[in-house]
């Protein structure tokens, strides 16, 4: 006992702060708090306020009334609902076509060309513009009357198809004008993950003889995995919370069959005739344990990775 | 120097016989008023300029800030700043369009405009202003809805104005046989179907079941509903509407007007201004009245009317409320609605007689039985959301009819329950 005390007195003086104590610990927590802060204030607590909205019948202005689960209940026999719900399927599993599609362009555009940059930044524009400018340029496209995709099938004696007024073809029609940017984005990634491949690998299977599609699935796709999970991330994402280009090019139609989640979201709730908060809650938290599963794979499997290390 | 003292000298004099001008006008309005206008379009937007210049030009010592904001977006943006930072005047719509402003209080009760001689002027849209026996605005402009035709494919083709139903139809029936369309259309944003829902359902059982269908009163899934909608597949089946109207917006389905690919559009008087625009003349282009339906109902007729509200939020509400009794007074209303190219509210004020839609339309409502706000101004915004949604699927496929009203029903009994 003795001994700590002098060894302290010895060694450090007794009026350092609370502070200088404890600066190793607390440092860390004071870089953190602003990020802390927000994220609690326009993730976290929204989040649980939304699952609060989601039990009242409220219109955004006046007093609000609860309902118990009573939207929730009047969701499950919406056919809109599972008409939007269908249609973030759709998005979900076309959406990640982006992956190997970019993954391509990548491999195409990994090479020492006369003006490679030039060509990689042509490739990435689509990701660069607006989702608002994509939509309309396809809204364009894809015309009836005057719109160049009706032109070139045309061409081959087909159509006139009104791709975004037809309810068979308009989710798939808003898909493709997704993935011209997805793909870009995707592009990217691979390229900065083929930096990365190890060129003493290729040699090695080059002289084993791996060469073609052997080489690309067993070589180079497997030292792609971070760029390829990244991909899948950000991909998956995208897709669920498509909005804008759905809301620029039909507006949710023809009669909502271009609709999804968010959209419907959005428009219950706060669009020109949508006054209804709590059932737009209600979507809300659907669309928030979807994404829920998807984001708690990403996460397990992240720390899996870090624990693996 | 002496530059300065004059100049000084000059504004002095200038402000203060602008001063005495004012307070000959009443009393003196100070201060700053905020209007926000949904009036984005070129003609309504200069209209409101002119309108706001000449007002300030009378109170030089208010401040006036004019925010425009784009039509559909204002749609979206009102209630947000109307609870957060409230202007002191705002453009809205007559009817059940100002139901939710009204019943939580965000609209400012303006019954106190609505008396004397200005009441009396305008007592036509007194009923469409009101709720709950008050007053909420002052309309500035109404449109009617019609028919706008191409006279010269008409004349081509030796097809005289329809009448009635049977002439109506057998006019299209000969503008298909010539390999065009009868009626251009562009439902993408809904609501240019209602209006063909609404005149069909006014010509076929007439203003009364409108109100009381759009009020909940009377069931989607009543014959009478269900005669509109065959009177309306009698066009779809005909081929009448162009194809692909899914696609469109109201604008991008003129073209198809101005290059003769169809012959007519049913829209409001608002449609007059683009269309020109687009090329054609007044000896191409003519108006006339939804033709009868059902002998024996009277007509009754789409006239929308547009509006001015103070937000209770408002800070300066004695500018806001001489202002809106200025654009209500006879000889604005006169020369903003010539300029807007619709109609005064003002019973005093005139109708401008170079414009022959103008015209037409004010003579046709002046002898309407009654007039309807429009569909999703008369119900309330969920069911005229669900409604509209239904009316263009109807459009594309006729067949649904019945799954399409049940589920309009369906709707209606949950919407009207409170």
């Amino acid at each position: 006992m003795s001994t700590a005390s002098l060894a302290r007195s010895e060694y450090a003086p007794e009026n350092r702060s609370w502070y200088k104590r404890n600066e190793i610990s607390v440092t860390p927590w004071l870089f953190m708090a602003p990020a802390i802060l927000f994220f609690l204030v326009y993730v976290i607590i929204p989040i649980f306020q939304s699952f609060e909205i989601s039990l009242f019948s409220w219109d955004g202005l006046g007093p609000r009334e609860y309902i118990g689960t009573e939207n929730y209940v009047e969701l499950w026999d919406d056919p809109a609902f599972y008409t939007s719900l269908k249609n973030n399927v759709i998005w979900l599993i076309l959406y990640l076509l982006a992956i190997p599609a970019g993954l391509f362009i990548a491999l195409f555009l990994n090479q020492t060309v006369f003006g490679i940059r030039l060509y990689k930044s042509l490739f990435f524009f689509p990701f660069v513009i607006s989702q608002v400018v994509v939509g309309l340029v396809f809204t364009w496209f894809y015309d009836p009357t005057f719109g160049l995709f009706n032109t070139i099938i045309g061409w081959v004696g087909l159509g006139p198809i009104n791709v975004l007024g037809d309810p068979t073809y308009v989710t798939y029609g808003i898909i493709a004008a997704g993935l011209w940017p997805q793909t870009a984005y995707c592009m990217i990634l691979y390229l900065t993950g083929l930096n990365a491949v190890d060129p003493e690998q290729i040699e090695a299977a080059r002289l084993d003889g791996a060469k073609g599609w052997k080489m690309l699935w067993y070589v180079v796709v497997p030292q792609l995995k971070p760029a390829t999970f990244i991909a899948f991330v950000v991909t998956i994402i995208g897709a669920l919370r498509s909005f804008d280009l759905i809301s620029v090019m039909t507006n949710g139609g023809p009669f909502g069959e271009s609709r999804v989640l968010s959209f419907y979201m959005f428009e219950v709730a706060l669009s020109e005739y949508g006054f209804r908060m709590g059932y737009g809650a209600a979507i809300a938290v659907v669309l928030f344990i979807i994404m829920l599963f998807f984001i708690s794979y990403f996460l397990y499997s992240m720390y899996k990775d870090e624990r693996g290390r | 120097m002496r530059s300065i003292l004059k100049a000084s000298a000059m504004a002095l004099v200038t402000s203060a016989a602008l001063a005495t001008g004012a307070f000959a006008d009443g009393h003196q309005l100070s201060g700053e008023m905020k209007i926000f206008l949904d009036t984005s379009n070129p003609a309504p937007r200069a209209t409101f300029e002119g309108v706001i210049a000449q007002f300030d030009e009378m109170h030089p010592n208010l401040k006036i800030e004019t925010t425009i904001i784009d039509r559909e977006a204002y749609k979206t943006q009102i209630r947000n700043f109307l609870t957060a930072n409230p202007p002191d005047v705002a453009t809205w719509y007559a009817g059940n369009r100002m139901l939710p402003y009204v019943s939580t209080g965000l609209f400012d009760d303006v019954s106190d405009l609505w008396t004397g001689e200005l009441a009396e002027e305008l007592a036509s849209t007194k009923a469409a202003m009101t709720i709950d026996g008050k007053q909420w605005g002052v309309p500035y402009s109404y449109y009617q809805w019609g028919v706008y035709y191409r006279k010269d494919i008409f004349d081509e083709l030796g097809l005289s104005v329809p009448t009635n139903w049977e002439e109506e139809k057998a006019n299209c029936q000969k503008i298909v046989d010539s390999g065009r369309k009868c009626y251009t259309i562009g439902t993408k944003f809904l609501w240019t179907a209602a209006g063909w829902f609404d005149y069909l359902n006014l010509r076929t059982n007439g203003y009364e079941f409108h109100i009381a269908l759009t009020a909940g009163q009377e069931s989607w899934t009543d014959d009478r509903v269900k005669k509109t909608m065959a009177n309306w597949r009698e066009l779809i089946d005909m081929g009448a509407f162009i194809d692909d109207h899914t696609a469109y917006s109201w604008q991008e389905a003129i073209p198809f007007l101005v290059d003769g690919q169809a012959t007519a559009y049913l829209m409001g008087n608002f449609a007059v201004d683009p269309i020109k625009d687009a090329g054609l003349t007044d000896d191409q282009l003519d108006f006339y009245q939804f033709p009868l339906i059902t002998e024996g109902i009277p007509m009754s007729e789409e006239a929308p009317t547009d509006t001015l509200h103070i937000p209770s939020g408002a800070a300066n509400k004695e500018a806001a409320r001489a202002f809106l009794k200025f654009v209500a007074s006879p000889e604005v209303q006169t020369s903003m609605n010539a300029s807007l190219g619709q109609l005064p509210v003002n019973n005093k004020s005139s109708v401008n007689t170079d414009d022959k839609f103008a015209k037409a339309g004010f003579e046709m409502l002046n002898k309407a039985h009654a007039l309807a706000q429009f569909f999703d101004r008369d119900a309330p915004a969920e069911m005229a959301k669900v409604g509209m949604e239904g009316f263009q699927e109807f459009m594309v496929r006729p067949d649904n009819v019945d799954q399409i009203l049940q589920r309009l029903e369906k709707a209606r009994e949950r919407i009207y329950k409170n």
